[in-house]
């Protein structure tokens, strides 16, 4: 626009362009005061305890807490390899007392045990010493403590202590993928037998992988058939679908626990066609068969409904074009239907996935021991064992997975065209 | 469907092969289901169909159970009923409030950030549930709300708006704005103008939104396992527990009611979102 050209104005005398920007923000500001109250409520009830989880699981607080004259001297400690100075003893020394005195030097016995093998014994040493006050703390510290045991003489023990300065610490995600920080600091994974983590985390991306793929096998067919059926059929049809839909989870999961126990109807039936003896009738339930075969039944509506959805808008004339071209129709089929069906294929397989990888309620009850999965993992420690900052820890490395996979689901379909019913 | 008269015997084949296939599916999806009604008239204590059943014997057949649900010595499932249903219908009321508003809010096409938004507002559908329960948990417990109706409520409307916010922003990809500006041109204030144009239009959105939030709250076991004591007691928890210590036929009861109450539901949600189809149709 040139400089001569005359501004346009509304009749108050005011720039159209500043009126209208006026009233675009306006506008802005309406449309974010609806959004505010829900997007408030979420992010303090919602939002902030997962990051409240994230603080949770890094925090390694309480020894900082306990020794901090000593984490002071130990900035002065130059000389690694050799015990630390007086002063660190000193302060060491200062720091249990206090804590003795407060009854919380167990505590701290019990965490440092952790680091290393060895500080009960040693703590509890001293601290009978301090009790009998049979410390003279006009002499050096440092002699009257390396002499009590022999492990107060070796610099790994020091070192040991210094490691606990830091107040966070990544030891939680370390055991969730069965590794720790052994004495000199460095990672290391634990023995072979002991890696139960690792087997989770395989099984239950395995579980969801199968679970997306069955689900898959089956409700690609039968999404079709709904699709293409005349109205009044596919309507009838899509009860089988909706109903289950519509049904708790937990009726779903009993209804496969009459059937898959071993006087169960699957069962039964097995025996009446005579694929098993009567008296050898398998196992089908608390292992992964049963976790696969309830799993599939209870996500299969999940991947029927996105592939419904969009293979209703693919035109039929599309395949009779194809055939008319000369395709037979499992070329038609291949070339022209299928490569129209992905964005549902994608919505379908990533819904299915990420339900199924979280899953916890069906897995614990079907599943037994080796259908068991990392959800059931995280209850356990919550409900359990307490330690809430290794759940919380596995917590946040399950909702990275699903988040990555989240990302890939909204640049291919976009989350605001999920449909539902 | 009919195959016309020219199909190659094979691709007959190939179309009867599908349809066996298609059988087995539906079979699969909804058979189940039908094997709690029978079972949850049986006279018996064992969940296997006894002789007499197999034989239509109508003395195998009784309400004991259904009596035992109702009447029962220590009777849980009263309680575990009314509590089910309280926290539902007020969770429902709330997630219907505050979605509707935010996909009012989300559908105008002056909201900033509507992709980062959105994504948040709908995140508490796709993060796995045992991580919601660990969230709402640690908030619950430092707001004093654990093992409280509020706080099962407050939690049962963080999972149900998702429902809400997707059902009404569907609803209204499909409405005429125009009508809203002919009714301020027309001299109505904006309160007015929602109640008597946008609300009867996107009524069906709503109300199937709601059924979603409804069903969400009535069926969740694993946010309410973290967050229940023994006086917040609810459905599913009751059949969690019934169903992790012994599977009696008492649950099987309960489990046919509810089935004739999801498919209450079922209907109910389909003919709204015929109803909506129909009104979209007129606006478009």
């Amino acid at each position: 626009m040139s400089s001569e050209t005359k501004q346009i104005l509304t009749t108050d005398g005011i720039p159209l362009e500043v009126s209208l920007k006026k009233a675009e923000k306006k506008n802005k500001i309406k449309a974010f005061l609806l959004v505010a109250p829900l997007l408030l409520f979420l992010v303090i009830t919602y939002i902030f305890p997962i990051g409240d989880m994230f603080m949770r699981s890094v925090d390694d607080k309480m020894i900082t807490n306990m020794l901090p004259k000593t984490f002071k001297a130990m900035e002065k400690w130059e000389n690694l390899e050799e015990l630390p100075p007086e002063e660190v003893y000193r302060s060491f020394y200062e720091d249990y007392k206090l804590l003795a005195e407060n009854q919380q030097h167990g505590k701290l016995g019990q965490r440092l045990n952790k680091e290393k093998n060895g500080f009960n014994t040693i703590t509890k040493k001293l601290f009978r010493q301090i009790k009998r006050k049979k410390i003279d703390e006009s002499v050096s510290i440092k002699e009257q403590i390396n002499k009590l045991h022999k492990r107060w003489r070796n610099v790994e023990y020091w070192l040991a202590i210094k490691r606990t300065a830091p107040p966070y610490t990544v030891a939680k995600y370390l055991k969730g993928m069965d590794m720790y920080f052994d004495s000199d600091g460095s990672i290391t994974q634990v023995e072979e037998d002991r890696r139960i983590h690792r087997i989770l985390w395989l099984r239950t991306l395995e579980i969801a992988f199968f679970v997306t793929l069955f689900s898959f096998f089956m409700g690609y067919p039968i999404a079709h058939l709904l699709a293409t059926l005349p109205m009044k059929y596919s309507n009838l049809l899509m009860i089988c679908v909706l109903l289950p839909f519509w049904t708790s989870l937990l009726v779903r999961t009993a209804s496969w626990m009459i059937l898959l126990q071993q006087q169960g109807l699957v069962n039964d039936f097995f025996v009446m066609i005579g694929l098993v003896g009567d008296d050898n009738r398998p196992e089908m339930m608390y292992n992964k068969v049963g976790t696969y075969v309830a799993m599939t039944q209870i996500l299969l509506p999940f991947m029927v409904l996105p592939l419904y959805s969009v293979m209703k808008t693919i035109s039929p004339s599309l395949m009779r074009a194809g055939k008319s071209l000369g395709g037979t129709p499992f070329v038609a089929f291949w070339k022209v239907y299928f490569p129209l069906t992905i964005p549902g294929i994608g919505a379908g397989c990533l819904l299915v996935f990420i339900l199924a990888i979280g899953y916890y309620i069906t897995p614990a009850l079907v599943g037994g021991a080796s259908g068991t999965l990392i959800s059931n993992q995280i209850a356990f420690h919550m409900k359990t064992t307490l330690d809430w900052s290794f759940a919380s820890a596995m917590g946040l490395m399950l909702l990275t997975g699903v988040l990555v996979i989240y990302w890939i689901y909204n640049k291919l379909v976009g989350v605001d065209n999920i449909k539902l019913g | 469907m009919a195959l016309p008269s020219y199909t190659e015997t094979r691709y007959r084949i190939w179309h009867y092969i599908y349809l066996t296939i298609c059988t087995f599916v539906f079979f699969f999806l909804i058979a189940p289901l039908f094997v709690i009604f029978p079972l949850s008239f049986n006279a018996e204590e064992f969940l296997v169909f006894s002789e007499g059943m197999k034989n239509l014997d109508p003395d195998a057949f009784s309400l004991r159970w259904y009596k035992d649900m109702i009447y029962g010595t220590k009777n849980p499932w009263g309680l575990a009923a009314k509590n089910s249903f309280i926290i539902a219908i007020f969770a429902t009321i709330g997630s219907i409030i505050l979605g509707t508003l935010a996909a009012l809010g989300l559908s105008s096409r002056h909201m900033p950030y509507k992709g980062l938004i959105m994504a948040t507002l709908i995140s508490p559908m796709i993060v796995p549930l045992i991580i919601s329960g660990v969230a709402i948990f640690f908030f619950m417990a430092k707001a004093g709300l654990a093992a409280t109706h509020t706080g099962i409520v407050l939690a049962h409307i963080i999972l149900g708006t998702p429902f809400v916010v997707i059902t009404v922003t569907a609803t209204l990809s499909g409405f005429d704005h125009s009508v809203t500006r002919a009714a301020a041109s027309l001299g109505s204030n904006p309160v007015n103008t929602f109640m008597k144009i946008t609300l009867p239009l996107i009524l069906p959105g709503v109300i199937s939104g709601g059924l979603f939030a409804f069903v969400t709250s009535f069926d969740e076991v694993v946010v309410v396992l973290f967050l229940a004591g023994l006086e917040n007691t609810t459905i599913p928890i009751q059949m969690w527990t019934g169903l992790r210590e012994q599977l009696s036929p008492t649950i099987l009861a309960v489990a046919t009611c509810l089935i004739l109450l999801s498919t209450l539901i079922l209907i109910s949600a389909e003919l709204l979102r015929r109803r909506s189809e129909r009104l979209r149709g007129i606006n478009r």
